[in-house]
């Protein structure tokens, strides 16, 4: 399969880029690792006249830490997150997740940018930046500023990102002592987006209470779900079966899949719930509680 | 659309080719470079016939513009062999019995040699992994992680 004809425009700076996006409007598309727009090309699911590679832009990759945030550019390829030691030890949720999504071959070229920026509520970090609390960091012709993920998710594959900006960066706020995290996916094979998934990030006070509870969900609406309700609900309780079950049965119901080849809306609605439960009682041991 | 010229070292050779923006690079490959050892499977980057090892990572080459591999450089199942001994990874596929049709084995042996130059110890389980993203419909993938673990051994 051959995508129709467009141009190729491989900018050297981000000014560059975003003179190029500002000068070709709504028929310019930005490509990262083109692991999810170019099959939209071929099979002419979608056209766009002009397309933007921002792959060489220099500084547009990396993952360190720096004033108290996880900060990974938006072209971090996903095997860069997989190998990451940083996020192997201290972002477990992270780590549960990259070796999740897609294949190997597929995250040698796929970035965590284009994994957010597609909208696609079917792919797995969105629901795992809600959890964390990240702020995405986008460039536009008036500057830079900054979207909270919780503000980001519009409509399915619609996002707060104007045509004419850049997703730049990603930044975490680091967790505090006694934090943990998970992400639970059930897919049918490699490569398949999830029927279900959840990511849980929780904070435990002293007295071994949840201090803080966020919990994302995937391919569960058509944009990424936070379950704020259930996060409430576990603020302050002490994480025991009970609860957990609880919070895992109230997060389910925020959930509003619809029935495909994975699955009808009622047996996806229930591995929401399960994968909830499982999520929170794999992230309360990590932060440390039982 | 204007075209674009591209330098790529293809096997450790210097290419020059003018190419369409939409050109994928196993076209580019294939019926320019008239490589025809990768092959285009499902065409829909889920097969792993088409991979081949750019700039070090083995990528699905059906997803890949061959734009985008400007200044790479490309390995394809034609350059495992030097000097006329086989790699040992194809010399694994052929103890081991490692295919059946052949269809996904130059995807197969370009995942197993890339894992190998990262991992010359890898266990059964990183060896499904890594090739977790190339299908086998013949084999069921027990003499393929046999051959891989050939491989290693003689790498080792």
């Amino acid at each position: 399969m051959i995508p129709a004809a467009f141009d190729y425009h491989c900018p050297a700076s981000l000014d560059e880029a975003l003179g190029l996006l500002a000068r070709h409007g709504s028929s310019a598309k930005v490509l990262a690792g083109g692991m999810s727009l170019l099959p939209v090309l071929k099979l002419r699911l979608g056209a766009y006249a002009n397309l933007v590679d921002i792959g060489r832009i220099p500084g547009l990759d990396g993952i360190r830490e720096e004033n108290g945030f996880l900060c990974i550019g938006a072209m971090t390829r996903q095997a860069a997150l997989e190998r990451s030691e940083l996020v192997r030890a201290k972002y477990p949720i992270l780590g549960d997740a990259v070796p999740l999504i897609a294949d190997p071959l597929v995250r040698n070229r796929a970035t965590v940018g284009g994994n957010l920026a597609n909208g696609d509520p079917a792919n797995d970090q969105p629901a795992i930046m809600l959890a964390l609390g990240a702020t995405f960091v986008a460039r536009g012709p008036k500057g830079e500023r900054s979207v909270p993920a919780n503000q980001f998710y519009k409509a399915l594959y619609t996002t707060a990102l104007a045509p004419d900006e850049i997703l730049t960066q990603i930044r975490i706020p680091i967790p505090p002592p006694r934090s943990g995290g998970a992400y639970v996916k059930l897919k049918r094979k490699t490569g398949d987006f999830a029927a279900a998934a959840a990511a849980v990030q929780v904070t435990l006070a002293g007295n071994g209470a949840i201090e803080r509870a966020a919990i994302g969900l995937t391919n569960a609406g058509p944009t990424p779900v936070e379950a704020t309700d259930a996060a409430r609900f576990l603020a302050g309780k002490v994480p025991d079966e009970k609860t957990i079950a609880e919070a895992a049965r109230m997060a389910a119901a925020r959930s509003e899949p619809s029935a495909d080849r994975r699955g009808s809306v009622e047996y996806k609605k229930e591995m929401a719930r399960v994968l909830v439960g499982r999520a929170l009682q794999k992230a309360v041991a990590r932060a440390g509680g039982r | 659309m204007a075209k674009h010229r591209i330098r790529v070292a293809v096997n450790g050779a210097a290419r020059e080719a003018e190419v369409e923006s939409r050109l994928l690079l196993v076209h580019l490959i294939r019926e320019v470079f008239r490589l025809t050892g990768t092959h285009v499977g499902c065409d829909t980057s889920h097969c792993g016939a088409c991979t081949v090892i750019l700039d070090g990572a083995p990528v699905k080459s059906c997803t890949v513009l061959a734009v985008q591999a400007d200044g790479a450089a490309i390995t394809t199942v034609e350059g495992l062999e030097q000097g006329g001994k086989l790699h040992p990874v194809q010399e694994g596929f052929t103890e081991k019995h490692g295919l059946q049709c052949g269809f996904c084995t130059p995807g197969m042996l370009m995942t197993a040699s890339a894992l190998l130059e990262r991992n010359t110890n890898p266990s059964e389980q990183e060896i499904r992994e890594a090739i977790s993203g190339n299908l086998c419909r013949c084999t069921g993938y027990v003499n393929i992680v046999r051959a891989v673990q050939y491989a290693a051994e003689k790498m080792r």
